[in-house]
C-alpha cells in the first residue's frame, strides 16, 4: 500500500483540518505517514493544498501521483485531475462547486446536504469530507469516532453527536458508491504511531532542553514554533513575549540569556537579516542563545509561504566580525527534536550563538515516528549559581581560560559582578582599546574554543550501500526525498546518500571519511533546494571536493521522490 | 546594610569624559541616588547603549550589559522578564533612544516592563563628533546638517505622556540635588520609568550651554499634579524660555512582570527545570 491523497481548495475552507484529522487518523490506525502543505500568502482564497501520503512502509517525502483527491474548489480540478494515478478518483461536490463531471474517476458527494441533513449545520460539510475519504479506504470509522469525540470536547455532546453523523453519513455514501474503488487501508498492525511536524518538533526541543525564554517577531514559515512553545509556556514555565520587531527579539533573548536563563529565538530570512547584529553581540558579550532559521525564497519577500534552502551561505557568513557559530540543519522532525537539544547544550557549554536551519517545506511537514526518547535528551546546566557562585572568592566574567570558556555567572547570586560588553573588554568586562588584549580576547573566543567546537560535529549520516557507485549528498531537509531515491534506486545500483545535518564548523573526516566514499564514487550528486548550489560550494570551500553532478529546484516548491529519480535517471544511463 | 554602601563601593573605572562635561553631574547624582536607597551593586544591572552614556556602567560598580546602539531597552526587558529581583536600569543617549532605539522605546512603554530609563540628552551626537540628534532644535547647524535641522525637535516628554508612560520626568545634570531626587522617585516607582536628563555637551553643542539650561529651568514641584494626564500634557509641551524639570506625570499601571502567570510568583531565574513532563508531554503527538 502507498496512497497519496491531496485536499485542495481556497484559503479558509479548512484544508488544514481536513488534511491533519486524515493524517492523525493514519497515524493512529498504524500507518505511515509524510504530509506537506503548499499555501499562498493569503488568508481567503487563492489555491492551498495539503498532501497525505501513507504506506505500511516508512515515508519520507511526497509522490508526484495521487490516488485520491478532495476537491474543494474547481482550480482543484483543473491543476490536480493530471496528477491523479490510474486507478485514482476525485471526489466533488458538485453543488459547491457548480459543475458535474461524469468521467468514472469523478465521485459526486454532497458534501454540504449531508452535512445539513445529517450533521445540522453546512460547517460539518469537512467532516463529511473526512468520512468520505475513510469511506472509501474501507477504514475502521471507530478511530475517526474518538479523535472527533476529543477535537470537540470542549464543545459539547450536540456538537460531538452532529459531527459524528456527518463523518458517517460521507463514510456511507463513499462506501456505497464507491464499491470499485478497490482501495483497501492497510496498517502496519502496529500500535498508534507518533506524528508530528518540523516546526512542533524544534518547539518540543527546546521545551525539553530547558528553555525558559523565547521572543520572536511572527513570520511564516517559523510561527509554528512560537505557537508550539506558546501554548506549552505555563507547563513548562517559559515566558514568550512577541517582540516589536526581529532586532528587540534577538536582544531580549540575549537579555534573558543574561539574566541565567536559557533562550532562544526564531524567525525567517528577512527577520534573520535584522537580527545579524544581535547574532554578533551573542558572540562579543560570550551569551548563549538558540535561533531557529525557517527558511523561505528570497530575495527580500520573495514567496513567502514558500520553501527553498538558499539561505545557508547567509548563515554561515553572516555579522560582522569574526567568532565561532553553529549551524545545525535537520532533515526530518525527529533529527529536530534531537539537534534542537544539541543546540541548547552547544550554545551553553561553549556561550556561542547556534542556528538551526529548516525551511518551509520541513516547517510544516508531518512525519510518523516510533516515538522520541526522552532519555536521550541531554540537559546540563552549565551556569554559574547560588553558592558555587558565592564561593568563588573571585569572579571575572571574561576570565582567560585553556579552553576559552569562562563560567557564566548568574547576576544578582552573588557579590561578583557580572560586567560584559558589546565592545573589545578585559577579562572584568570593562572596554578597552589595547592591541594585547583584543588579541587574547580573539584567540579566547575564536581559536581557543573553535577545536574543542569543531570536535562536537557530527560528520555526515551514510544510508544504503557503504561502497556506492552513485552518492547523492544533500543537507537539511531534503533527507527524505534523498532516502526515497536511493531506496528506489538500490535494485540496480549501489547507491548511497550521505546527509549533512550538522554544517558548520564543516565536519572532519577523522570520524568518518565520508570524502573517500565521495571520491570513489563513479556519480556524486548534490541536491538542494536552491539556484547556485551553496551547500557544493561549500563542501567544494571545506574539502576541495567537486560533486560531478547537482540538481538545483528554486520554484518554490519543495522535490518530490518521483520527478527526483526522473532527473536522475538521465544521468545514470550513460554509467 | 545600607548604611554600610558608601561611594567606594561604586567607584568605577576613571571615566574618558570631556573635562566639563555633563556626564559627570548624571554620574555624582546618581551615586549618590543608589547610595541613599541603600542598593547594593550586585542588586543592579546596568544595560547602555552605545555613545557617551553607554560608557556609564563602566564608571560605577554593577551588573553591566553594555550592548548595541539603540537597543538597550529590548536587553534590558529581557534581564526583567527572566529575573525581576533585580534592578534594571537602561541608559541610553537621545541618539541611542530615540533615533536608533525609537520602535524600541514606545513599546517599552506599552509593555510597561519595570525598566528604568534614563536618557542622557545633550540634543547632539557627542561619540560620533556633532551630528544633530532627535532633540536638536530646529535650525541648529552642524557639519553634517549644513543648512541647520530641518526636521522638527523630538519632544521626549510630550511622547511619553501621549503614551501613557508610567512615570515622566526630565532633569538636569547641572543640578545634582535635585537631579538625585529625581533618579531616587524614578528608581522607586513601580512601572516603567523614563528619566530625561538634559546635559550640555561642551565640545559639540555650542547651543544649549551649561548657561543656556542654567538660564532656563525651573522646578515644577509646586502647583503640579504629576496625575492628571491633560496638565502633564501641557507641561510637557513646555520647551523655550522656561524648560520645567521634575516628575511631569505618573500613572500606576500595572506592569508586565505581575501580568504574566508563569513568573507571578517567582522569577524565571529561580524555577528550576523538570524534565519528568517529557514523557507526557510526548503522548500528545499520538
Amino acid at each position: 500500500m502507498d496512497y497519496s491523497i491531496k485536499i485542495g481548495g481556497e484559503a479558509g475552507q479548512g484544508i488544514q483540518t481536513i488534511g491533519s484529522t486524515l493524517a492523525r487518523y493514519f497515524s493512529r490506525a498504524g500507518c505511515h505517514v509524510f504530509t506537506h502543505q503548499d499555501y499562498e500568502s493569503r488568508v481567503r482564497g487563492g489555491h492551498n493544498f495539503f498532501q497525505i501520503r501513507i504506506s505500511e512502509r516508512p515515508v519520507a517525502a511526497s509522490r508526484d501521483v495521487i490516488d485520491i483527491l478532495v476537491a474543494l474548489d474547481s482550480d482543484s480540478l483543473l491543476i490536480h485531475e493530471q496528477e491523479l494515478s490510474k486507478d485514482g478518483r476525485i471526489i466533488y461536490d458538485s453543488s459547491a462547486l457548480k459543475q458535474k463531471r461524469e468521467k468514472p474517476r469523478f465521485l459526486d458527494i454532497p458534501f454540504i446536504d449531508l452535512a445539513i441533513e445529517h450533521g445540522s449545520s453546512r460547517i460539518m460539510a469537512n467532516v463529511v469530507a473526512i468520512g468520505a475519504v475513510l469511506g472509501m479506504l474501507g477504514a475502521d470509522p471507530d478511530i475517526l469516532i474518538k479523535i472527533i469525540e476529543q477535537t470537540f470536547r470542549k464543545k459539547g455532546e450536540e456538537v460531538i453527536k452532529g459531527n459524528i453523523s456527518a463523518a458517517r453519513a460521507g463514510y456511507d455514501f463513499a462506501d456505497k458508491n464507491c464499491a470499485e474503488c478497490g482501495f483497501s487501508l492497510k496498517g502496519s498492525g502496529a500500535d498508534p504511531y507518533m506524528l508530528i511536524s518540523g516546526n512542533e518538533a524544534v518547539g518540543l526541543g527546546a521545551i525539553s532542553s530547558g528553555c525558559k525564554f523565547y521572543a520572536a517577531y511572527p513570520m511564516t514559515p517559523s510561527t509554528g514554533i512560537m505557537n508550539y512553545i506558546a501554548a506549552r509556556g505555563k507547563d513548562y514555565e517559559i515566558v514568550v513575549e512577541q517582540a516589536e520587531d526581529e532586532i528587540a527579539a534577538i536582544n531580549m533573548a540575549l537579555g534573558a540569556s543574561f539574566a541565567g536563563v536559557r533562550a532562544m529565538t526564531g524567525t525567517s530570512g528577512g527577520g534573520f537579516a535584522l537580527m545579524t547584529e544581535g547574532l554578533s553581540l551573542a558572540s562579543i558579550t560570550e551569551t548563549p542563545i538558540v535561533i531557529a532559521l525557517a527558511q523561505r525564497p528570497g530575495p527580500a519577500t520573495g514567496l513567502p509561504t514558500r520553501t527553498e534552502q538558499a539561505d545557508l551561505q547567509f548563515a554561515i557568513y553572516t555579522s560582522h566580525g569574526e567568532f565561532p557559530r553553529v549551524i545545525l540543519a535537520p532533515g526530518t522532525p525527529e533529527q529536530a527534536f534531537y539537534l534542537t537539544n544539541r543546540a541548547f547544550d552547544i550554545a551553553e557549554r561553549f556561550q556561542i550563538p547556534v542556528i538551526i536551519m529548516t525551511d518551509q517545506y520541513l516547517a510544516d511537514s508531518q512525519w510518523t515516528f516510533e516515538g522520541f526518547d526522552p532519555d536521550k535528551v541531554k540537559y546540563t546546566d552549565y551556569r554559574l549559581r547560588g553558592d558555587a557562585f558565592k564561593n568563588l572568592s573571585e569572579y571575572r566574567r571574561h576570565a582567560f581560560t585553556d579552553t576559552g570558556i569562562t563560567p557564566l555567572g548568574v547576576p544578582g547570586d552573588a557579590r561578583h559582578l557580572v560586567v560584559t560588553d558589546s565592545d573589545e573588554h578585559d577579562e572584568e568586562g570593562h572596554l578597552i582599546e589595547d592591541a594585547e588584549t583584543r588579541i587574547k580576547m580573539v584567540d579566547k573566543r575564536l581559536f581557543r574554543k573553535m577545536p574543542l567546537i569543531q570536535h562536537e560535529i557530527a560528520p555526515p549520516v551514510l544510508y544504503g550501500s557503504d561502497r556506492p557507485d552513485i552518492v547523492l549528498a544533500g543537507w537539511g531537509s531534503t533527507y527524505g526525498i534523498m532516502k526515497e531515491a536511493v531506496d528506489a534506486l538500490s535494485g540496480g545500483r549501489k547507491t548511497a546518500m550521505l546527509h549533512f545535518s550538522e554544517l558548520y564548523p564543516f565536519p572532519l573526516t577523522d570520524k568518518f571519511d565520508y570524502l573517500e566514499i565521495m571520491n570513489n564514487a563513479k556519480l556524486s550528486v548534490c541536491v538542494e533546494n536552491n539556484a547556485t548550489g551553496q551547500f557544493a560550494r561549500l563542501v567544494r570551500t571545506e574539502t576541495g571536493f567537486d560533486f560531478a553532478l547537482k540538481i538545483n529546484k528554486y520554484d518554490g516548491r519543495p522535490f518530490k521522490a518521483d520527478s527526483l529519480l526522473n532527473e536522475l535517471h538521465d544521468h545514470i544511463k550513460g554509467l | 546594610m545600607s548604611s554600610m554602601i558608601t561611594l567606594k563601593d561604586y567607584r568605577g573605572l576613571p571615566p574618558a569624559w570631556c573635562p566639563g562635561c555633563g556626564n559627570f553631574g548624571i554620574l555624582a547624582a546618581f551615586k549618590n541616588a543608589v547610595i541613599e536607597l541603600g542598593i547594593e551593586p550586585h542588586q543592579l544591572t546596568i544595560v547602555s547603549g552605545i555613545g557617551q552614556s553607554g560608557k556609564f556602567p563602566h564608571y560605577i560598580k554593577c551588573n553591566t550589559f553594555n550592548g548595541l546602539h539603540g537597543r538597550t531597552l529590548p536587553v534590558a526587558t529581557g534581564i526583567r522578564l527572566a529575573n525581576h529581583e533585580m534592578l534594571v536600569l537602561a541608559f541610553a543617549g537621545d541618539g541611542d533612544c530615540y533615533g536608533e532605539g525609537g520602535n524600541h522605546f514606545m513599546h517599552a512603554v506599552r509593555r510597561n516592563i519595570n525598566v528604568k530609563l534614563f536618557v542622557h540628552d545633550n540634543q547632539i551626537y557627542g561619540l560620533t563628533k556633532g551630528q544633530a540628534s532627535p532633540t536638536s532644535m530646529e535650525g541648529v547647524k552642524t557639519k553634517n546638517q549644513p543648512f541647520g535641522v530641518l526636521s522638527e525637535q523630538l519632544n521626549p516628554m510630550a511622547l511619553a505622556v501621549a503614551l501613557d508612560c508610567s512615570f515622566v520626568a526630565r532633569g538636569f545634570s547641572g543640578d545634582s540635588g535635585h537631579l538625585k531626587e529625581l533618579i531616587k522617585k524614578a528608581i522607586d516607582h513601580r512601572g516603567f520609568s523614563l528619566l530625561d536628563i538634559l546635559q550640555p555637551c561642551v565640545t559639540f553643542n555650542k547651543t544649549n550651554t551649561f548657561e543656556w539650561y542654567k538660564q532656563r529651568v525651573y522646578h515644577i514641584e509646586t502647583g503640579h499634579d504629576p496625575e492628571d494626564r491633560v496638565g502633564a500634557f501641557k507641561k510637557a509641551l513646555e520647551w523655550g524660555d522656561r524648560i520645567p524639570v521634575g516628575v511631569i506625570y505618573k500613572n500606576d499601571r500595572p506592569i508586565l512582570e505581575e501580568r504574566i502567570p508563569v513568573i507571578r510568583g517567582q522569577s524565571l531565574v529561580r524555577q528550576s527545570f523538570d524534565m519528568s513532563r517529557l514523557s507526557n508531554t510526548l503522548k500528545d503527538f499520538y
